[in-house]
């Protein structure tokens, strides 16, 4: 009973990995590059419902809403100020390395703001969940919930890709923008588009994080997304159901390491995996290697 | 009448001027091919007309609307649509999605339900493979779907580059006939070739670029006739 119980809070984990791997992955597909500040938005969602939450003595639903919109217009202005002027840059390693600035840049503002102490996080999700078997298999509310988000969340964003025209030009920006543009897509608008769908995503996978493991400091998307990062390399950088699984086999491999071998080296196992990937199927799980045709 | 007006563009690639002040025009129901070596700046020329590089100098006057400094996604709208050096289709999507994706300036239902069967009769093949991805296309297939999707935003003006590059010579001589049907139907082709016989022998008139300028204008007939063209350009 206790594996089913641990290999469950490895898929809620995995979720909250998948959700933010989706924005990673989103934004490489079409930006084709990786904005390292995407676990920082984390970070910036999770204190904004912190301090909502607090000034409206605990009502986390609307500090949900806030932070989700707020993290949406930062996804797009970080976009707009620091990444598009170097889209077309001499070196790609321009925007990578401007993506690590925004990155510091966020969490030295929520360290000046709010100070490096960790600051306790109540939860977002106060189902106290459900029992099984006479009470030898609980499963948390905050799992459940947090299983089933970013279930709705991938159809969610497998409909709006195949079909709407949005989503199908999404796909057609990210594939070629010089024949996208020609088309008629708006490439720079498309790319904006992705970030504020990252971003929001960003910010659920905050509020879920925390609810989670509720101890909340400037640092705390940081580990979060270089793990999602990871999950999305894992399941094919750029392709959305293979974030998902990336995500998923990430967190069940760190709940069940952590558990049944140690649990200081859980990040080294997670870290080991992608090494092995990487050799074995550099393209990772679902990603493609297209084969140019003439 | 002329329903493309191009005076005196220049483009520079860094420091290099790919395109040297060249003037030229394009008229209403014509084919006008644009031949020349590798590097004379055809495909510039057609790229800077789209859009996709901006002009350093000169004007490009479409059916009077000034299109100079407009991005891509906005001279589509004004009906000049390209079909790209390489076909470039989005290889991973579908045939109907590249279809749908031609015609993402339209958004008229009906319509689109009408230029896409009229796109599946001048191209049956596509019809057949609907629902293939793109990628999986043969290359003179994905050649037809680079020309229908063009189709599908109603151009007046069509853009093709290179139509031609690395078919089969079966493949070659279907897609010339195909863009002259499409000229029959009142499109104006722009044609850029390096098969410079085959584009002439479709063509009304034609230029010459050489190095960034036009060495050579006049009706495609004559210039095929021509001793100097059929030297540098026929392999004669």
């Amino acid at each position: 009973m206790s594996f089913l119980t641990y290999l469950i809070n490895g898929l809620s984990l995995g979720s909250i990995y998948a959700i933010i791997a989706l924005g990673y992955t989103m934004v490489y597909g079409i930006a084709k590059m990786l904005n390292f500040a995407h676990g920082d938005f984390i970070m910036v969602g999770c204190y904004i419902i912190f301090s909502v939450s607090a000034a409206l003595s605990g009502n986390s639903v609307i500090g949900i809403i806030v932070a989700v919109v707020l993290c949406t217009i930062l996804g797009v202005t970080t976009e707009f100020v620091a990444y598009r002027p170097l889209r077309g840059a001499a070196s790609p390693l321009a925007v990578l390395i401007t993506a690590i600035g925004v990155s510091y840049l966020l969490e030295n503002i929520a360290l000046l703001i709010y100070g490096a102490d960790i600051k306790s996080f109540s939860s977002v999700i106060t189902w106290e969940g459900v029992s099984f078997a006479g009470g030898q298999l609980k499963i948390q509310g905050v799992t459940i919930v947090t299983i089933l988000v970013s279930v709705v969340i991938l159809i969610a964003l497998q409909l709006f890709i195949n079909k709407t025209k949005q989503g199908q030009a999404m796909l057609a920006a990210s594939e070629d923008k010089g024949a996208a543009a020609l088309m008629g897509i708006n490439v720079n608008r498309t790319i904006a588009l992705t970030f504020a769908i990252g971003s929001s995503l960003a910010a659920v996978a905050g509020a879920l994080l925390c609810s989670a493991y509720p101890s909340l400091s400037p640092y705390t998307g940081a580990m979060p997304g270089i793990k999602a990062f990871v999950a999305a390399v894992l399941g094919g950088i750029g392709s959305i159901p293979g974030a998902m699984i990336g995500g998923m086999v990430l967190g069940i491999v760190e709940i069940l390491s952590k558990t049944y071998i140690s649990s200081q080296l859980s990040d080294a196992i997670v870290f080991g995996i992608l090494v092995v990937v990487l050799l074995v199927k550099p393209t990772g799980i679902l990603g493609r290697q297209m084969v140019e045709k003439v | 009448m002329s329903i493309l007006e191009v005076k005196d563009l220049s483009v520079y690639y860094g420091v290099i001027q790919a395109l040297k002040g060249i003037s030229f025009h394009v008229n209403k129901g014509e084919i006008v091919a644009l031949i020349g070596a590798n590097g004379a700046g055809k495909t510039t020329t057609l790229h800077t007309l789209s859009g996709l590089i901006s002009a350093d100098s000169g004007t490009i006057n479409y059916k009077g609307h000034e299109l100079t400094r407009l991005p891509s996604h906005k001279i589509v709208t004004f009906g000049m649509a390209q079909v790209p050096e390489g076909r470039r289709v989005f290889a991973e999507m579908t045939v109907l999605q590249n279809l749908k994706m031609g015609a993402y300036t339209r958004n008229d239902k009906a319509e689109f339900e009408a230029t896409l069967q009229r796109v599946y009769r001048r191209f049956p093949r596509l019809e057949e493979r609907k629902s293939q991805l793109a990628g999986t296309l043969s290359g003179g297939e994905q050649q037809m779907l680079a020309m229908g999707r063009a189709l599908m935003s109603h151009p007046d003006l069509i853009l093709m580059d290179e139509p031609s590059m690395g078919l089969s010579p079966i493949f070659v001589n279907e897609i010339f006939s195909i863009i002259e049907d499409v000229n029959k139907d009142g499109v104006t082709v722009l044609l850029v070739e390096q098969n410079a016989r085959k584009a002439l022998s479709i063509a009304n008139r034609a230029y010459v670029l050489e190095t960034g300028t036009i060495a050579k204008e006049g009706d495609a007939k004559e210039l095929l006739n021509d001793e100097a063209i059929r030297k540098a350009y026929l392999g004669e």
